[in-house]
């Protein structure tokens, strides 16, 4: 046990991560020229990953990467480990309701490719690799946690260290001028550091698993339907694979989770394919609409096309996880800034939780090298407090849009549900809303 | 999304809803720091500067803290009033400075260091009581070696002016240097910064790789500049401060440094042309000058000396002299007389609702100037002589007719 003494080493920029949450803020710093000389520790709670051969089997826990997300992934290397192992890109997505006929298809004019379906472990792996290159820089602690943190004065007193200093579970001291909580929804710095979060459970789990298709296919579509106990999404990750994404009520995702394979294979099927839910109402209202949209716009109706069916599941694939909403009131204070999921934690309707970390990362990692370059302390609130509206800005919406839809297709009460049938018919034949959708999406 | 925020800083609790981050953060910031650093104030002894005049400043300032603070709670504009209290400049009427009264700024487009001129300084003081405590100047001298360095105090301008000084300075430097170290491009260099005050532009600059030495005449800011660069190892061997004046080292540093930085303090020196000078004399050839002030102009007169000295009255009447203000024309030509070849002039403007600063065409309060020592000679008067010598000699040498030759010689 390391005594604790006067601070062991000091770094520019400090980082308290977890595993599954938003690694790539060192690479990316690691690779700017204006953080040339800075020093940047990585403080890593799980085991070092590595992945010396890619299993045979997928895993079962995968992220939807916006071309946005590409492209930042791309700059510092890791894209590239990426494409070597694998991924799967998708060039159309439908989301569909339960109860009526409305959908809306969601495709880029030239058939780009809207997204790519990447599991956890290739990505985390991609981005280990790139670390390793830049160790003269970056600094990485695995298994090590934070016990304590010690902030400055708001003022800068005379015989007080301005810095944040950290104290770690086997006793050594660090001090950084500028901590960074990468650390997850129930992120430990932003609890030391007080900053106000608001956040509820939704009465939802996610129960994912690995799905083997009945017949191999082009399989480049994501498939999302609305059901009345929560959304359930079917991502491409090969010809013959697809990943689940099954939001639904806690007991509901037990049983799932429990039930023998064929039950719930049957089950996924169903979920996707029964009209069950229909009622003449809203058939009748919805079919108004497309008359009148079909006249007025004929190349804007879409056909409602259906998903691949499912034929077993992987053994040991299925697992649940609870759902909730959080916001941070602050994403930073002086010395400290809160990135990904510590900042954010959102609906997986929209496959945008990662999406929305990543552009924490680009838009801090931008805001610090102007910072850098100009020869700012790194901890100084002039520069977070522009990263801080820049993405509070744009989580915010996006939040708001999510809880949203998650509200609004919760339910099966005729009024609601012919007002989102209406919406998403209109919404589907207006091509500039569309565009503007995905490009908010995209980013 | 909405949430309330707290400070815990000494006992300082302000609570405040946050908005989607759709207004600026930044500004709230500063009314939130400032609130705070009310309740510290609260807690200091205030002495009253006697007559009756100043009672009622008393009052009206009172009642300037009341409706500010219903402002601050209503999100409303900020008004900048305060005054600055300078440490170790003397006042002869007070035992002790005192800091500013609560939730007032510095309305930004004065110069805030008024260390060159010691005839008045900027303390204003309110009290409730009529005792003057002695060692409340001891805690004022701290307290004031903090301002320098809380950004969202009463320097809060000097701080976001870095914004605009730093990477003038950086980018001009940078056109002299034919390949620049990533992470270091300023490397090498070496830098004098005259008036550094508490070090707020020599620490980015000696960030940026180069080696700076900070000189100011008053004791205690050069105290607060040595103790905030003294927590960063880096900054510490970069950076060397001294207590002396620009004269005083004139001899020593003759043509050592690549540039000069005399950012805010033009218009308090008492002697402009010696000053710029000396500026002239460290300057390597080749080497640059790089001035910050206020322009001599009626807005400046408005704004700077009506509006701040005698109407709102935050800054003692005589306090800035507008007659000291420096006009770029004025610049120029001292500095093209010594020898330096201005190479741009740039107006700045600063918002004080938002708190940043902005380049601007229009020169008329604040700007900035960037000059160059010439390379060929050091003797100022001989520069005409030198460069008449040098055209002649070129017309010489390209005339071949001996009988113009002669003419010209005369």
């Amino acid at each position: 046990m390391r005594s604790q003494g006067p601070p062991l080493s000091s770094f520019g920029v400090w980082l308290a991560s977890r595993a599954a949450s938003d690694p790539s803020r060192p690479r990316r710093q690691g690779y700017d020229i204006h953080f040339h000389d800075k020093k940047i520790l990585l403080l890593e709670a799980g085991p070092k990953k590595v992945l010396e051969k890619l299993s045979e089997t997928y895993s079962n826990r995968v992220s939807s990467i916006s071309p946005g997300s590409a492209t930042l992934l791309s700059s510092f290397g890791a894209w590239d480990h990426i494409c070597n192992m694998r991924y799967r890109a998708f060039r159309r997505m439908q989301v569909w309701d339960a109860c009526s006929e409305a959908l809306i298809m969601f495709d880029k004019d030239n058939l780009d490719d809207m997204g790519y379906i990447v599991e956890n472990d290739v990505i985390m792996h991609a981005l280990t690799k790139q670390l390793e290159a830049v160790s003269d820089r970056v600094t990485v602690l695995y298994r090590s946690k934070a016990i304590r943190y010690t902030w400055p004065c708001p003022f800068p007193m005379a015989d007080s260290s301005p810095w944040v200093h950290i104290t770690l579970g086997d006793g050594s001291t660090f001090q950084t001028k500028l901590l960074i909580g990468a650390d997850g929804h129930n992120s430990g710095v932003r609890q030391a550091a007080g900053i106000q979060n608001v956040s509820w459970n939704y009465d939802q789990s996610a129960v994912v698993a690995t799905l083997h298709l009945s017949e191999a296919t082009e399989n480049n579509v994501a498939w999302q339907r609305f059901l009345p106990s929560g959304p359930i999404a079917l991502l491409p990750l090969s010809d013959t694979l697809s990943s689940l994404v099954w939001s639904t009520s806690h007991e509901h995702a037990a049983e799932l989770v429990s039930m023998d394979e064929e039950k719930f294979v049957d089950a996924v099927n169903s979920a996707f394919w029964s009209d069950a839910d229909h009622t003449d109402f809203i058939d009748t209202a919805g079919a108004m609409l497309q008359y009148a949209v079909s006249l007025l716009k004929p190349t804007k109706v879409s056909a409602r096309q259906l998903p691949p069916s499912v034929a077993r599941v992987d053994a040991k694939s299925r697992v649940l996880f609870p759902l909730g909403l959080g916001h941070a009131a602050e994403y930073v204070r002086p010395r400290v800034a809160l990135i990904g999921d510590a900042a954010h934690r959102v609906h997986p309707l929209a496959g945008q939780g990662v999406n929305m970390g990543f552009g924490d990362v680009s838009s801090l990692a931008h805001h610090l090298s102007t910072a850098a370059f100009n020869g700012k302390d790194l901890g100084s609130m002039s520069h977070l407090t522009g990263y801080e509206t820049e993405r509070q800005r744009h989580n915010t919406v996006l939040l708001a849009a999510t809880d949203l839809l998650k509200r609004l297709y919760s339910t099966s009460a005729s009024p609601l549900v012919l007002l989102r049938t209406w919406g998403l018919q209109a919404t589907n034949a207006v091509s500039p809303l569309k565009e503007q959708i995905m490009a908010f999406a995209s980013k | 999304m909405w949430g309330g925020r707290k400070l815990g800083s000494s006992g300082g609790w302000f609570l405040r809803v946050l908005g989607p981050g759709g207004w600026n953060t930044k500004a709230a910031r500063r009314l939130i720091s400032s609130a705070v650093y009310v309740k510290n104030q609260l807690s200091w002894t205030l002495q009253i500067k006697p007559g009756i005049f100043n009672e009622y400043r008393t009052i009206w300032f009172k009642s300037y803290r009341t409706i500010f603070s219903c402002l601050n709670r209503i999100k409303s504009f900020r008004w900048s009033f305060t005054s600055v209290a300078q440490a170790g400049v003397q006042w002869c009427d007070l035992g002790s400075l005192q800091p500013p009264p609560s939730g007032f700024k510095r309305f930004s487009c004065l110069s805030l260091l008024s260390h060159w001129d010691y005839r008045y300084p900027w303390a204003r003081l309110y009290s409730t009581s009529q005792t003057t405590v002695d060692s409340g100047e001891v805690k004022t001298f701290l307290a004031l070696a903090h301002k320098w360095w809380d950004e969202q105090g009463v320097y809060a301008p000097l701080h976001s002016m870095n914004d605009l000084r730093v990477p003038f300075i950086r980018d001009n430097l940078l056109k002299t240097i034919p390949n620049h170290q990533p992470g270091k491009p300023l490397l090498g260099m070496k830098i004098l910064d005259v008036g550094c005050g508490g070090g707020l532009l020599t620490e980015p600059l000696g960030r940026l790789g180069a080696s700076v030495i900070g000189i100011d005449p008053v004791d205690e800011n050069v105290k607060t500049a040595q103790c905030h660069k003294s927590f960063d190892p880096v900054l510490d061997k970069r950076i060397e401060y001294r207590v002396c004046s620009l004269e005083e080292i004139v001899e020593e540093t003759a043509e050592t440094f690549d540039a000069v930085v005399a950012s805010e303090v033009v218009e308090h020196v008492i002697d402009l042309e010696t000053f710029l000078q000396c500026c002239c004399q460290v300057l390597k050839p080749g080497g640059s000058l790089f001035i910050t002030t206020i322009n001599k102009t009626q807005l400046s007169y408005a704004l700077g000396i009506v509006f701040s000295e005698q109407i709102a009255g935050i800054v003692p009447k005589g306090t800035h002299t507008w007659e000291k203000f420096v006009s770029p024309e004025t610049l120029e030509s001292i500095l093209e007389s010594n020898g330096l070849s201005v190479q741009t002039v740039v107006g700045m403007l600063y918002n004080p609702f938002s708190g940043y600063w902005h380049w601007s065409e229009n020169t008329s309060l604040n700007y900035a100037a960037h000059a160059v020592k010439s390379r060929v000679q050091e003797h100022p008067t001989s520069a005409e002589f030198v460069l008449k010598g040098e055209t002649e000699e070129l017309q010489a040498n390209t005339c071949t007719n001996p009988a113009v030759h002669e003419e010209l010689k005369k």
